[in-house]
């Protein structure tokens, strides 16, 4: 790479100029920032001096470029330099924006600015231009674990788009759950009759496709690799091992019904009771003509039972429910009376849930006679010859009963989802420690394994809630915590059919992406295109473990001599292994303890009897930078007193930046992140909360400073937040300024 | 901008909300090329104006900054705002596609300072609050607005005001002179992310919006709880600005219902249960929300959400479609229906009536390309030739994580098209 020559850039539009000494601002930059070129400009961002700037990298050979001007989210397609280093110097939004007007605070503003200046030019020299992670991959096929209606629709889509794809099915043929359907509920308009449900057809194209390869009667034993260098091996039930390398991986394994032997107030066991799965098979076995029960007697009455073990408030059963089994048990109601319009179908329901266009399919049903009652099932006997369901009518208010030839069970979906990877930590703590339970157990878990990674964080997704391999955002649905790896369809929430096509389809597009970046060395989501990637001095390394076991995204792993190797690939450039790293080991070429701490460092520290206290903010860039941006968008006044430095997640601090900035005279330490717990917004999973824990470990560092820990404070910023922001900033300040200064000032 | 450089192997996204977004984001990330239209001033669509989404109650923004961000870092997305579509000819792989661009009078030049709506006198119903609030005649659509450029309002042209706005800019980047004008696309797939709008309430008219100012839509509401907002986030009724702590949330309005929309609209009673958070956020135990319901369907993993409110001892269920919606002598709306558990009548009054009014297309009443499928409703099922695709809310009422499933499903939908178009031309 050509020799670095900074330059720095000073804007004096938008207000900049009447309200900042802009040649002070050149002169700090070219004696302090030390920059090669300085240049002031009134109009920075028009065409004429982004050509100043495109001429200098050109003629002048100019490679890094600080911007001193306004926010780095402003002006983003002006500011484009793609073959120079860049860092952007706060002045509009950070500085005149947020200072009180008035002469009386002129010095507290151009202090603000100056320094910013300063952070600008220091991070400036310690940036280098990403060039893209050297080790890209080739492999940009695409494995299909499931060979059901989610993954026959997401091998076939991908194929159709050009892509080679890989199916492994369990089963000895295609079509898993649909092949047990009659029919399946309508898809399109009219909505009205259940339609076909296409699986043969699918399957049969699936299997002709000369971009599909399907393994039948195989599961995955080990997924080792990152995403472009996946490598798979498929067993087959023969004993034999065939094995795949794979671009990225969509996970399809469906669901399981909830077991009716665990409902026997609904008659679960009984002979005349079935589930949805049960009344599916008596139909086809009907195929268009009555249906008859396993004893063979006609069934001239049935009762749809929804929500049985589902949306389940006692802890026993499911808390949720399914989606789709209203639909289904009307669907299937539609069977009786299109053989029989003379047979008594009653749904019982308390809610019924046929969302969108659902709704003429359910007119449609009232249409032929199909009754729906409100009502509360308390018991199903066997009665008779048949059932008798004891229920409240919640219309009526009274109890009373139905009796039927047949009770069809809507029991709710259970995602085959694998290991519950917050299970397995304790089994596998349990094993290594010599138990042999806890041995037992492990291996009990790896073979419900439906991926069988070879991942430090364990053998398959994450899970969220109720067991589904979901994404947590309401945003990002495929933002996915294992880089390259999609879940689709019913394991990933409950679903109908149509939704899990749909969803099967969408995470086909995310596998594809995924492939594509890897084969570029970029990142994937949120941080999609960025180029850097952590690079590691493992000379330093104390083999701590601490990067492999944070990691969020199980980009990790660990050699024989436990080492840590990074899977690049896998990596989501958060930056937490950085943060993590306690002999500072790992950084980005953009973006690194350097970067930071010498912006950190840059800052002029007033001295204790200036009444100018120094308050350093670390703001998340997603959440909290954009927040104080918007204080400045919305002239909200905060005090001039903060530096803000933004950081790529809370998860990327390190300690040594908030020792080195209360070591150097700071008064004190903002940390601003996102939300965390339960509904955690960060999209790096869990930066608060590390950088929580993390600073919870320096009181004892910051008490044998003599320093008072309150002089370090997290606070919970929303992108929203933007006066809640500047009255946490005010309040703080006051709070420091009635604390006193820092007794570390004029020992930095 | 120079829309020549479109080609066959272009996909075209209609709609700048997150569906569309979303769509255009992920085909470019996937290296290929498309091209974002958006009819009004910025992107962001419908969400960039909700003040939470369900069921994290985390903010719109949020996503949308993420967003930007790619849409800033990838050069393969071209974004047009102020462009209408208003043909499209040929056919799947060599569509030409007739644009209507509206002038903005603000040209790339604007730094955001403010200083043209500082100067500018004339004041217009803002419409990115509903109408609920007033703002200049030059302004910025919101703080999330990209492009990150102020807008002139139209009818300010012509007038003293413009001219004070221009005189006002530093950057000359005010441009009285901008015409309306056509351009025309060439592109190989159409994704139609066209989203969605809100029945027109007064429709519904037993429930007197348009006529009663403390009945409002689920819409307005939002924006009333929106610390951004025009009430600063309290939720104070239109009649006399006093807080509303009584709150009815009346659900499929307008949905469900033969005379006005067939569909359920899914989203409402989620919608309702959220809002239900912003009424005990700001009164705590002495709020009260009731919500009146034919069935509460907030489906899947969602329904935690559902029995958290049950145990809320604020909120209150009456399983009851209102008849009617009166007005008492001070300003109160009273609800009238019978409660169909039990059977009994009631006449209740309450502080506000927020209307959960049902999501139809956008598109309804404009006409879109004959090869697009519609189901009864108007939403979009697909194409005969497979050549354009719905995506988001155009397809159906969805969610917010719902559209963006379907949205990242129509991107690969496009990219076939481009994919096979371009392969049967290497054939040739």
């Amino acid at each position: 790479m050509s020799e670095m020559k900074t330059a720095a850039y000073i804007c004096s539009g938008c207000g900049l100029g009447d309200k900042l000494d802009i040649a002070q601002l050149g002169k700090i930059a070219q004696k302090e920032g030390k920059m090669a070129l300085v240049r002031e400009h009134a109009f920075l961002c028009n065409s004429e001096g982004v050509q100043m700037i495109r001429d200098d990298i050109e003629k002048e050979a100019v490679t890094h470029v600080c911007i001193a001007a306004c926010s780095r989210r402003a002006k983003t397609d002006a500011f484009h330099f793609p073959t120079a280093a860049m860092t952007r110097a706060n002045l509009r939004e950070g500085v005149i924006w947020v200072v009180a007007e008035g002469s009386e605070h002129d010095e507290v503003r151009q202090e603000m600015a100056d320094d910013y200046v300063r952070m600008g030019c220091a991070e400036l020299k310690k940036m280098k231009l990403p060039q893209g992670n050297p080790n890209t991959t080739l492999q940009k096929n695409i494995l299909v674990v499931g060979g059901g209606m989610s993954g026959l629709t997401a091998a076939f889509e991908a194929a159709e788009a050009g892509y080679e794809v890989v199916v492994v099915e369990k089963q000895a043929q295609l079509g898993g759950w649909a092949n047990k359907l009659w029919k399946r509920v309508p898809f399109k308009a009219p909505y009205a009759e259940p339609q076909d449900t296409g699986v043969a057809e699918l399957a049969a194209k699936v299997s002709a496709h000369p971009r599909i390869k399907v393994h039948l009667n195989s599961t995955v034993a080990e997924t080792t690799g990152a995403p472009g260098r996946f490598k798979v091996k498929v067993a087959q039930e023969s004993g034999a091992v065939a094995e795949e390398t794979i671009g990225a991986i969509i996970q399809a394994t469906g669901f399981a019904a909830y077991d009716i032997a665990r409902l026997p107030e609904l008659g679960g066991g009984q002979a005349n009771v079935v589930d949805q799965a049960g009344l599916e098979a008596l139909a086809q076995a009907a195929n268009g003509g009555m249906l008859k029960r396993a004893d063979g007697k006609e069934i001239k009455s049935v009762v749809f039972l929804q929500c049985a073990g589902q949306r389940d408030e006692t802890g026993q059963h499911l808390p949720y429910c399914s989606g789709h089994c209203c639909a289904t048990s009307i669907k299937q109601a539609m069977y009786f009376k299109d053989a029989n319009p003379d047979t008594d179908t009653v749904v019982l329901y308390t809610d019924l849930r046929v969302p969108g266009m659902g709704e003429d399919f359910y007119r449609s049903a009232q249409e032929k006679g199909v009754i729906f009652t409100k009502g509360k099932t308390n018991r199903v006997e066997a009665a008779g010859d048949g059932c008798k369901v004891n229920f409240r009518d919640l219309i009526l208010d009274e109890d009373a009963s139905l009796d039927a030839d047949l009770v069809v069970l809507a029991t709710g979906q259970v995602p085959n989802a694998g290991v519950n990877l917050d299970a397995w930590d304790k089994v596998v703590a349990e094993a290594d420690g010599g138990s042999e339970e806890g041995k037992q157990k492990k291996s009990a878990m790896q073979k419900i394994s439906i991926l069988n990674l070879s991942y430090r964080q364990g053998p398959d997704m994450p899970q969220f809630k109720h067991g589904f391999a979901d994404s947590h955002f309401i945003c990002f649905p495929y933002e996915t915590r294992r880089t390259g790896i999609y879940a689709a369809g019913p394991v990933r929430r409950p679903m109908d059919m149509l939704q899990a096509t749909e969803d099967a389809t969408g995470a086909a597009l995310k596998a594809i992406q995924a492939a594509e970046n890897a084969s570029l060395g970029r990142a994937a989501h949120p941080r999609s295109g960025d180029l850097s990637y952590p690079i590691v001095r493992l000379e330093g390394c104390t083999q701590c473990k601490r990067c492999t076991v944070e990691c969020p995204f199980g980009a990790i792993d660990e050699d024989e001599k436990r080492f840590p190797v990074f899977n690049e690939q896998r990596c989501r450039r958060c930056g937490t292994c950085m943060g993590a790293c306690p002999v500072r080991v790992i950084s980005f070429e953009n973006y690194s303890v350097d970067t930071v701490g010498n912006q950190i460092k840059a800052v002029e520290i007033p001295d204790e009897f200036s009444e100018k206290p120094r308050i350093l903010i670390l703001a998340c860039e997603n959440d909290a930078y954009p927040a104080l941006d918007m204080a400045g968008l919305s002239r909200t006044v905060y005090s001039a007193f903060v530096r803000v430095i933004p950081v790529r997640c809370l998860g990327s601090v390190n300690t040594i930046w908030i020792t080195d900035a209360l070591n150097s005279g700071y008064d004190g330490v903002m940390m601003m992140g996102c939300k965390k717990g339960g509904d955690y917004q960060c999209h790096f999973v869990k930066g608060s909360e590390l950088a929580g824990y993390r600073m919870s470990k320096i009181g004892d560092t910051l008490t044998g400073m003599g320093l008072e820990p309150e002089r370090v404070s997290s606070f919970e910023v929303a992108i929203t937040d933007n006066e809640r922001v500047a009255k946490f900033i005010n309040d703080y300040v006051a709070q420091l300024v009635e604390m006193g200064p820092s007794p570390m000032k004029g020992f930095g | 901008m120079s829309p020549s450089i479109a080609t066959n192997q272009t996909i075209l996204v209609v709609g700048g909300g997150i569906s569309g977004m979303t769509a255009a984001l992920e085909a470019a990330e996937c290296g290929k090329q498309a091209i974002l239209v958006e009819r009004n001033a910025t992107l962001g669509g419908r969400t960039a104006l909700m003040s939470r989404y369900f069921p994290k109650m985390c903010h719109p923004t949020c996503g949308l900054e993420i967003n930007l961000r790619r849409l800033k870092g990838n050069r393969n997305v071209r974004v047009m705002t102020l462009a209408e579509v208003s043909n499209v000819a040929g056919q799947r792989g060599d569509y030409t596609v007739t644009l209507k661009l509206t002038p903005r009078y603000v040209n790339t030049n604007c730094t955001a300072c403010g200083a043209c709506a500082a100067a500018v006198e004339a004041e217009i119903p803002n419409p990115y609050e509903y109408g609920l609030s007033k703002t200049r005649a030059a302004y910025l659509p919101h703080s999330m607005a990209y492009p990150m450029h102020y807008v002139l309002d139209p009818s300010i042209i012509g007038t003293a005001d413009a001219e004070k706005a221009r005189a006002a800019c530093k950057y000359d980047a005010i441009d009285l002179d901008m015409q309306a004008e056509t351009v025309e696309l060439k592109v190989g797939a159409i994704v139609w992310a066209t989203g969605w709008k809100p029945y027109d309430a007064a429709k519904i008219q037993p429930y007197g919006y348009g006529r009663f100012a403390n009945v409002i839509t689920s819409l307005e509401f939002e924006r009333l709880a929106d610390p951004h907002g025009p009430t600063g986030g309290k939720l104070l009724r239109p009649s006399d600005g006093n807080e509303a702590k009584d709150i009815a949330f009346i659900q499929c309005a307008g949905s469900r219902d033969e005379n006005h929309l067939r569909h359920c609209s899914r989203v409402c009673c989620m919608a309702s249960l959220k809002q239900t958070h912003y009424v005990r956020e700001a009164h705590g135990d002495s709020g009260k929300s009731t919500i009146y319901y034919i069935d509460i369907r907030v489906i899947d993993r969602l329904e935690d959400f559902y029995q958290k409110a049950q145990q809320d001892a604020t909120v209150s269920f009456v399983k009851s479609k209102v008849a009617k919606i009166a007005e008492d002598k001070d300003g109160n709306p009273v609800l009238h229906g019978v409660d169909t558990e039990g059977y009994h009548r009631y006449a209740t009054t309450h502080d506000l009536v927020v209307l959960a009014v049902g999501m139809e297309p956008e598109t309804n009443g404009i006409k879109l390309p004959d090869d697009l499928l519609l189901d009864s409703s108007g939403f979009i099922e697909g194409s005969l030739s497979e050549g354009m695709c719905g995506a988001g809310a155009a397809t159906s009422p969805l969610d917010v994580n719902r559209s963006v499933q379907s949205a990242t499903a129509a991107a690969l939908r496009a990219i076939q098209v481009v994919h096979k178009t371009s392969a049967a031309e290497g054939v040739k």
